[in-house]
Formats: C-alpha cells, sequence, structure tokens
C-alpha cells in the first residue's frame, strides 16, 4: 500500500460505488436528468425570462398557446401557455421547485423520525421495541394517501382559513412525513439488531462508553446504507405522494401550484382540446420519479451487502 | 499411471485492479489409496486446486492454463467430460455439514436422488444402496434415521451423511475441503477416521485440503505444501514434517504451537510486519505500573447462566443453563485458561467476567469488590478501565466506519477527558507501536488491514484504559498459524512487561498449553477440572480431559 495521503476526492474515485457507478449507463443517465431537473427548478429565475406568478408580465391574449411545433405555436412558448398565459415551461419549473422541496422536506422528516425510532428500538429492545414495532404495524395498515388525508383534515380543522394556504405546505410535508417512517424505522430496526451483536459494540461497552454514543456513532453510520436506499426510494413515493394529494385538491394552493395542482388544473381543459396543459407537467413528473426510482434501484444493487 | 495428474495447473481471477493468481503452475500427482494433504494458510489457493479438479471455479476466476487427467481423461478437453465425472467419478465433502444438506429434505430423499441423477437404479435399490451407504459411514439405526431431516442430526452425524452422500455412485476420488474445521476434537477424529477408513477399504484417492498440520500429520501419507498460489513443496508427510527443505515450510511448521512441551516463544521466520528487532514497549512510560501482589485478582462463586426464550412459552420449559454452577479463581499476574469445546459456556463466563451479561446466580469478585452487584454507572467505570476484552472476529471487532486512530482513542478520551490532543497523539502512537503498527496506520481504516493486524489493533485498544485484567476471547482461532504465532507471542511480552492478568479462552489445547498457567477445563456449563498446565497436560484426572488430550490432533505423532 503506498503511503500516499488520501484526499476525500481520491477516496471517492477509489471506491467501489463510484466504479459501479460508471459501469452502469442507467445510473449515468438517470443522475444526469435529476442534476438537469434539480439545476432548472433551483435556478429557475435565471433560466427563464418568465414570471408565472407576476401578474403585470401575463397577458390574456397569449393564453392557450399550443406548443411552438404546432401549427398555431409561438416561439417564444416552446411548451405553450395555460389558460391565463402563463409560460408552460416556467409554470413547470416553478412548480417542481414546491414539488422537490416536499419531497425532501417529507423523506427528512420520516428519516429523523423513522430511524430514531428504529435505531433505540432495535438498541434497547424489550417492550418499548414491542411497542414501537406494533405501532409501526397498525400504522402500515393503513393506507399512506388515507393517513395523509386525515392529517390534512385535522389542520384545516384546527387551522383558520387565513392562515391555512400559508401553512398548506408545512401540513403536506408533515402528512407525506407521518406516513412514510414505518418503512424507515422496520429498516433501521432490522439493521441495529445485526450490528448491535456485533464485537464492536462489545468493545464499546466493555470500555464504558454510553448508550447514546454507542447508538449514534458507532451503529448509525453501520446502518445508513440500507436507509440511505429507502431514502432515495421513498424521495419518488414522496413526490408522486404530493402531485397526488395537489390533485385532490387538498395539497398546495393554486396562487403556488406544484405538479399534481398544475395536473388538476390543466385536467379541466383536456376534453376542450388543451392537452399541453396536463400532459407536460404529468410526463415531467414521470420523468423526475422514473430517473429517481431508477437511482434508487442502482442503489440498492450496489450497496447490497450481500453482493459484496 | 498416474490416476490424477494435475500438470501446470493455472488459475486467475481478473479483479478490478488487478489479476490474481491464485494458482501458479502447480503439478500434482495422486495414486489410487492414498491420502494427500494440501496444506497452506488462507489465500495460498489450496481450495482454488480443489475446485478447477470439479470445474467449480467462480467467476470471474478462470483456468488460464495447464491440464488435469483424471484416469486419462483430460478435464477441460471438452465441457461434457466434467459432467459425467462429477459426482460419479469425482465425490466432494465441504466444510460447514450445516449447508451442504437441504434442510428442508429427508436425508433419504437426498439420497435417493443423487443415486438415481448418477445411476440407473429404481427406488427401492437405490433405498437399500442408501442405507448400506448410511451403514457404512457409522450412522447407527440407518433404517429409521433414513427418514429424517438434517437437523435432527448433530454436527457430526450431519458430516457422515455428507460423505455418504459424496460416496452415492462409487467416486474413486474423493476431494474433502476443510472437512472438519467446523466440528469439535472428539468429533473431528472420528470423521478423520472414517476417511482413512474408507480410503483403505474402496481404494480410493483422496485430496484433504486444510490449514491444520496436526490433522495433515496424523491423517495424510504425503502432503503439498502452497503459499500465494505456488507449490512449495511436495513429499512423504513424514519427509516433509521433519525435514522441511523450504524455508516457507519450516515457518509453518516452527510456528504450529507444539502439544508436548511447553516453549517460551514462537520462533518466528517470515515476519508479517517488516520492523525488525526487540519489541519495545513504548507505552511503559505511560503505564501505572502496578505490583503483582500475592492475592486471588477475580474470584468466580457459583456462577450460572440461563437463557431462556420465555416469549410465548413458560420460562422454565425454554431455558437454556450455558453455565452451571462454576467456581474458580484467578491470581493476580497468571494466565489461567479456559478450555472447552463449543458450547460449553466458555465464552459467556468471559462475557459475565467483563460485565456483558449479568449471570443468574453466583457472584463474580474483582480486586476483592463484588463487580456483579453494581448498579450505579459511576461505580461500575472504575472497573470497566480495569477489565478489558480481545474477541475472536478481527472483522466484526473494529467499527469499519471509524479511522483507527479514532478507535483508539475513544477509550481514552473517554477516561481521561482532559488530555491535551497533542498528549493523545503521541499516546495512540505509542499504543500503536507497541503493538507493533506503524504510526501511518492511525490515520487508515481497519479494512485496509489484514486479520492479524486487525487483532493487534483490537489490542491497542483493550490497553489504552490501562487495564490490569485481560480477557482474550479465542484471540487467533480466526488467523493463520504463522500468524497466531506472532499474536501469541506479543500477548506473553506484553503480559510479561505490563504485570497484566491474563484469562485466556480457546478450544486449542496446543496453544492453551503454551500461554497458560493453569487451566480449568468446562463442559456443558460445568466446571471438570482446575489444575496447573503440566499437571493437566502429563496427568490429566478427569475422564473427559483425558479423552480431549488423546483426541487432539499431534503433529509430534509424526516421529513415531
Amino acid at each position: 500500500m503506498d503511503s500516499q495521503k488520501l484526499t476525500l476526492f481520491n477516496r471517492i474515485k477509489d471506491s467501489d460505488i463510484y466504479f459501479s457507478f460508471i459501469k452502469s449507463p442507467t445510473a449515468i443517465v438517470s443522475t444526469f436528468i435529476l442534476i438537469v431537473i434539480f439545476f432548472c427548478s433551483f435556478f429557475v429565475e435565471f433560466v427563464t425570462p418568465y414570471n408565472p406568478f407576476d401578474p403585470s408580465s401575463l397577458s390574456l391574449m397569449d393564453a392557450f398557446t399550443p406548443p411552438s411545433w404546432t401549427e398555431d405555436g409561438l416561439a417564444k412558448f416552446i411548451l405553450g401557455t395555460d389558460g391565463q398565459g402563463r409560460d408552460m415551461l416556467a409554470t413547470i419549473l416553478y412548480g417542481s421547485r414546491i414539488s422537490l422541496i416536499v419531497g425532501f422536506s417529507a423523506v427528512l422528516f420520516a428519516l429523523v423520525l423513522g430511524v430514531g425510532l428504529g435505531l433505540s428500538a432495535g438498541y434497547f429492545g424489550g417492550k418499548y421495541e414491542m411497542f414501537v414495532m406494533r405501532f409501526t404495524d397498525v400504522q402500515l395498515t393503513v393506507p399512506s394517501i388515507l393517513m395523509a388525508l386525515l392529517v390534512d383534515g385535522i389542520a384545516r380543522g384546527i387551522i383558520s382559513r387565513e392562515l391555512h394556504d400559508e401553512m398548506a405546505i408545512y401540513v403536506l410535508i408533515f402528512a407525506i412525513g407521518i406516513s412514510e417512517w414505518p418503512q424507515f424505522a422496520r429498516v433501521s430496526r432490522a439493521a441495529t439488531l445485526v450490528e448491535k451483536n456485533k464485537d464492536y459494540v462489545s468493545a464499546s461497552t466493555i470500555i464504558g462508553v454510553s448508550n447514546i454514543i454507542i447508538m449514534f456513532k458507532h451503529i448509525l453510520p453501520n446502518i445508513m446504507r440500507p436507509v440511505l436506499v429507502i431514502g432515495t426510494i421513498g424521495l419518488a413515493l414522496a413526490i408522486i405522494a404530493e402531485a397526488t394529494l395537489s390533485f385532490l385538491g387538498v395539497g398546495v394552493p393554486p396562487t403556488t401550484p406544484s405538479l399534481g395542482t398544475l395536473i388538476r388544473l390543466g385536467n379541466d381543459f383536456l376534453f376542450s382540446g388543451e392537452w399541453w396543459i396536463t400532459f407536460f407537467p404529468a410526463i415531467f413528473l414521470v420523468i423526475l420519479a422514473f430517473s429517481i426510482n431508477l437511482l434508487g434501484d442502482w442503489m440498492r444493487d450496489t450497496l447490497n451487502p450481500k453482493l459484496n | 499411471m498416474t490416476f490424477l495428474k494435475i500438470k501446470n495447473l493455472s488459475v486467475n481471477y481478473e479483479m478490478r485492479r488487478e489479476t490474481v493468481y491464485a494458482a501458479k503452475k502447480v503439478n500434482i500427482n495422486v495414486e489410487k489409496g492414498e491420502i494427500l494433504g494440501l496444506v497452506g494458510e488462507s489465500g495460498s489457493g489450496k481450495s482454488t486446486v480443489g475446485n478447477a479438479i470439479i470445474n467449480l471455479i467462480d467467476e470471474p476466476g478462470k483456468v488460464s492454463g495447464g491440464s488435469i487427467i483424471l484416469d486419462g481423461t483430460d478435464i477441460y478437453e471438452n465441457p461434457e467430460n466434467i459432467l459425467k465425472l462429477r459426482g460419479k467419478k469425482i465425490g466432494l465433502i465441504f466444510q460447514d455439514p450445516q449447508t451442504s444438506l437441504n434442510p428442508i429434505l429427508t436425508i433419504g430423499e437426498q439420497l435417493i436422488e443423487t443415486i438415481q441423477t448418477h445411476l440407473k437404479l429404481n427406488t427401492e435399490e437405490a433405498k437399500n444402496r442408501a442405507i448400506n451407504l448410511l451403514k457404512e459411514v457409522g450412522i447407527k439405526d440407518a433404517e429409521t434415521r433414513f427418514n429424517n431431516y438434517p437437523h435432527q442430526f448433530s454436527g457430526g452425524m450431519r458430516q457422515r451423511v455428507v460423505i455418504s452422500l459424496a460416496l452415492c455412485c462409487e467416486p474413486e476420488l474423493l476431494i474433502a475441503d476443510e472437512p472438519t474445521t467446523a466440528l469439535d476434537v472428539s468429533i473431528q477424529s472420528q470423521i478423520l477416521d472414517l476417511i482413512k477408513r474408507l480410503t483403505k477399504e474402496r481404494n480410493l484417492a483422496v485430496i484433504l485440503i486444510t490449514h491444520d498440520m496436526g490433522v495433515i500429520s496424523e491423517t495424510t501419507n504425503r502432503v503439498a505444501v502452497m503459499k500465494n498460489g505456488n507449490l512449495v513443496e511436495i513429499g512423504p508427510t513424514k519427509e516433509i514434517l521433519t525435514k522441511p527443505k523450504e524455508i516457507y515450510t519450516k515457518a509453518l511448521i516452527s510456528s504450529v504451537p507444539p502439544t508436548n512441551k511447553k516453549i517460551n516463544r514462537f520462533k518466528i521466520i517470515e515476519k508479517e510486519n517488516k520492523n525488525e528487532g526487540e519489541t519495545n514497549i513504548k507505552i511503559l512510560n505511560r503505564w501505572s505500573k502496578k505490583e503483582i501482589i500475592e492475592q486471588d485478582l477475580v474470584k468466580v462463586k457459583n456462577l450460572s447462566k440461563t437463557f431462556d426464550d420465555n416469549f410465548f412459552t413458560e420460562s422454565s420449559k425454554n431455558s437454556v443453563m450455558a453455565v452451571d454452577d462454576v467456581s474458580f479463581a484467578i491470581k493476580e499476574g497468571e494466565s489461567f485458561g479456559l478450555v472447552g469445546e463449543s458450547g460449553s459456556g466458555k465464552s459467556t463466563i468471559a462475557k459475565m467476567i467483563v460485565n456483558l451479561y449479568s449471570p443468574s446466580a453466583g457472584d463474580i469478585d474483582f480486586d476483592n469488590v463484588c463487580i456483579t452487584k453494581i448498579k450505579s454507572n459511576k461505580e461500575m467505570m472504575k472497573f470497566r478501565k480495569q477489565i478489558q476484552m480481545i474477541f475472536q472476529d478481527p472483522y466484526s471487532s473494529l467499527n469499519g466506519r471509524l479511522k483507527v486512530k479514532d478507535i483508539v482513542s475513544e477509550p481514552i478520551k473517554l477516561h481521561n477527558p482532559s488530555i491535551s490532543s497533542k498528549d493523545l497523539d503521541n499516546y495512540i502512537y505509542d499504543l500503536l507501536e507497541s503493538v507493533e503498527l506503524t504510526q501511518q496506520s492511525a490515520e487508515r481504516y481497519p479494512h485496509e488491514f489484514s486479520g492479524g493486524q486487525r487483532q493487534r489493533i483490537s489490542i491497542a485498544r483493550a490497553l489504552a484504559t490501562q487495564p490490569r485484567l485481560l480477557v482474550c476471547d479465542e484471540p487467533t482461532s480466526a488467523l493463520d498459524v504463522s500468524i497466531q504465532a506472532q499474536i501469541l507471542n506479543l500477548l506473553k511480552d506484553l503480559q510479561e512487561q505490563l504485570n497484566l492478568t491474563i484469562l485466556f479462552i480457546s478450544h486449542d489445547l496446543p496453544v492453551v498449553r503454551q500461554m497458560c498457567d493453569r487451566i480449568a477445563v468446562l463442559k456443558n456449563g460445568k466446571l471438570c477440572e482446575i489444575s496447573e498446565t503440566e499437571k493437566l497436560f502429563e496427568k490429566p484426572s478427569h475422564n473427559y480431559t483425558k479423552e480431549l488430550l488423546n483426541l487432539m490432533p499431534k503433529i509430534e505423532s509424526i516421529y513415531n
């Protein structure tokens, strides 16, 4: 072994994960698509000249312009415009930003909650573990969309109408997160049960390291592989769940539309021939979720400890 | 004519970073009626040669040159040849009898299936043949046992069934890959006797792959020594073991712990770490060395431990008595050995002493304080510091996500939070050098080290709290003999210089003889006898001890 100092970059370049990444065309393509989508969504102000939420820049004269390659299309609106004359491409990118924020936050919320409970349940065992795991079993019997609808309904009851639109996005994150955490709890508990019987945990106990430090410094980094895989696939699920809720009208309000809201709004025009208003947000959602899932599949295969 | 002729066999594994040559131009001949031992340390290519004979080399490995001629047929000339030979002319015995039988089929079904695949017999004839085979390998009551499932057999019996499966179709060549490594000594000798008997009765050619020199000396006619894919030496067993020509063979034999005498240190001819010279125990100047007082450091009094699975049933029904009323005392400064076969409760006792398990009954006194009754965490920390442990498996005993530096510094920082970062670094370097690792090791991750080096890191971590008692739970059973010799030497040096008391747990009697002053023998959780090491080996008083000593494979038996 040469004594050269390994920088972080060199370690990544040298790792088996990087090697399997450059050998997998699906992983490369899906990562590329995701990077483009993330970049365009979060820097949308610099990507497109239109701001669909600035009423002064909109002109009703432009409403219902079909995509640019069709007969009546205009070159300045590549994917056409909706009923209020907003550019579809800009609207989709602004919408996908909200979808991504909701998706990431919901997964993060579910991950912290689920891993925290699963890790501690697996580590401490006993009655506490029984209670936590039976609770996840009960929650898994309720379909996650129903769960999210329930949370949304309760939130509507508690929060006043004026506040509701402002709070909608937080309610949505909470609703999706709370419906996804049992997956994380189960996976991290199972991985913890394997890790806690390894000798390095015994060694730390004998040294006198406290339970909290053993859990977070020793076990947590060793169970992150399966959790990350579940997290990636969970991200796609969360984005779709957000779209479903918004499509049903209980998600984010139409004033700040997400992808699901756009699909719902466009749905009304589908039968009057303005197909592009709902078609493009839908296709965009499919590509986004599909890319995340492909990346998740690749991660599952690569990070699977059984195959190493 | 030679029965099996391996000529210039080369096997390559094309890996991502490099090509690994698992076998390099190996030439071996095997005659009928002889047992050829194939011996070497891990990674020497001994199993690769065995697998190449039956064409079972895993991807990405491939045979890149040479030929294997069995009874005049070249195995690699035509891919169909091997299909005809495998199972029919060549029988195989694997290491682990737990996994080489299908758990959902009775052994009868498995035998009949194998017989009918190769021979044209109807079910009745196949059944008769199977029962005869079971009788031949020494399974009593074969007619009834025929309908049992694998889990109803003990480990040794299961290995007998595996052998009967291998013998189904009258093979002429038997390949046994570590057939007794997973078994206890008493069962090991039965299985080896069986293989020897079958070789004679059936005029088989046998290739016995093993790392155990004792097994080699007691079983084989000829032996081939392998290292890094090269054939080092081949010849009659007696000649190789008594008058080895090559340096590597000499090193291998000198690192095997002798069973008939106690030696002071192992002679190390080839070293894993290249730094030469006397061991330099640098932590000595930091060590607050305690003078050895004439006293019992550890007193174990009527200790018992039951494990019960009382989730659905009443607790008394499913409980297992792992340790049953065991009492002994360890004097300060001595090495105390705990010996027993698997399931004897030796590891459970160790885990109770280091306070990982709490006993069901009885007490453990450390330095005249009862440590099993301590409730407060603060009180316990004082003792945690003084009792440390080294584990069996060097791969699971280090957290792979932490650098060696962080692994070793954890106990130091915990017990001395005010240590300055410069002093901490120096302390870590001193510890690493004391276990003969370089300072650069501190910045690396555990996966960059070999098994022996990992065990050294584990020892460094245990020494970081300056313990008085070091519990070693089979510290070398996962290591090769030459590495084992180095680790045992290191432990001896450390004990001498640092006045450590050692509790040494092992199933390997020769190793215990080299390491310990007094030995306790355990069987099924009960204590059989405690006595001075030399007395135990020369004049054992308990019948079980006599049996164990009698059955252990002895490398010296070759001289008789």
